[in-house]
């Protein structure tokens, strides 16, 4: 019975045990969260676990323990794996078709749907003779 | 007209798609084409007790290969690496990524050691400052200590031949 008591207790304590530093802690998944895993390119750091995914992480981990800040960290990851890295690239002339893209076909598709809709003929009103025939198919 | 304006959107798209498939998404351009090769002093992979810094390298163009024994990619490119370094164009310096010195030995044992010298990189620290993230890799670095060149993934023979054409440019003085 007590072994089992000890055992919950340490079970219900593993949580506060494993984060030392629950502020540091949530620092570095933010961040990894914004950091592409460039070994499985589509997850980011955070959601990864590959090898070089762990080193990076605890690489992001040592430099703001050892007071740099997030920006720091982001700057030493694009001098190392470029802007790819980044999971929301930053807006410069090469990646300007990759932001203003998508408005652009919003636009042209609003401006096409406006043009068609114009353009169609307002429906004709049927006569009384049309009216009935329709009445006595309805029927 | 109508028509014609529906075929030209279908191929265009059809055209976006066709150089989309063909763009590698792995071939992230590196930043650090251009760069001074990120400094290290590493234990040599022989001899542990003795290391070995890029600096010692100034003046002479060379390559380096990032390989570990357990990159299977690595045993691939190995006759290519090895025919590279047997040409004597350029010192072909090992690095050994993230790797146990009891494995990588062997391995060189096994597969032949063309290197010039390997260094044990047994953390994957200088890894990172290379921006390694897939092994294989391979790195042409000037006499000035610039990187000019980066391979990711094993070397075939035509990108080898890239290689020595780059390696023989620099050398006279490009």
């Amino acid at each position: 019975m007590a072994r089992l008591l000890l055992a919950v207790v340490l079970f219900l304590a593993l949580p506060a045990l494993a984060q030392e530093d629950p502020g540091l802690d949530r620092r570095v998944t933010n961040l990894a969260h914004e950091l592409r895993c460039l070994v499985c390119q589509n997850q980011t750091l955070a959601d990864s676990n590959a090898d070089l995914a762990v080193d990076l992480r605890n690489q992001i981990r040592e430099q703001l323990k050892a007071g740099k800040s997030e920006r720091d960290v982001i700057d030493f990851m694009v001098a190392r794996y470029g802007d790819f890295v980044l999971y929301r690239p930053p807006f410069k002339a090469s990646t300007a078709a990759l932001w203003l893209g998508p408005f652009v076909l919003l636009a042209l598709g609003a401006w096409l749907l406006l043009r068609r809709l114009r353009q169609r003929t307002p429906q004709r009103e049927l006569t009384e003779a049309e009216r009935r025939r329709a009445a006595k198919l309805l029927e | 007209m109508k028509t014609a304006a529906i075929v030209a959107i279908f191929v265009a798209l059809i055209g976006l798609l066709a150089v989309g498939l063909r763009l590698d998404p792995r071939e992230v351009p590196s930043p650090l084409i251009g760069k001074p090769a990120p400094a290290f002093e590493l234990p040599l992979l022989h001899a542990p007790d003795k290391t070995f810094s890029q600096k010692e390298l100034l003046g002479s163009v060379w390559v380096m290969n990032v390989w570990a024994s357990w990159c299977q990619p690595c045993l691939v490119e190995h006759p290519v690496v090895s025919e590279l370094a047997r040409s004597g164009i350029a010192p072909v310096v090992g690095l050994n990524y993230k790797d146990a010195r009891e494995d990588a030995l062997p391995w060189l044992k096994r597969n032949g050691d063309p290197f010039k010298f390997t260094v044990s990189d047994s953390a994957g620290r200088i890894g990172i400052d290379y921006g390694v993230y897939g092994v294989p890799e391979t790195y042409v670095i000037d006499r000035k200590g610039v990187i000019r060149y980066k391979h990711i993934g094993p070397l075939t023979p035509e990108i080898a031949q890239k290689l020595r054409a780059l390696i023989q440019e620099l050398a006279s003085g490009g």
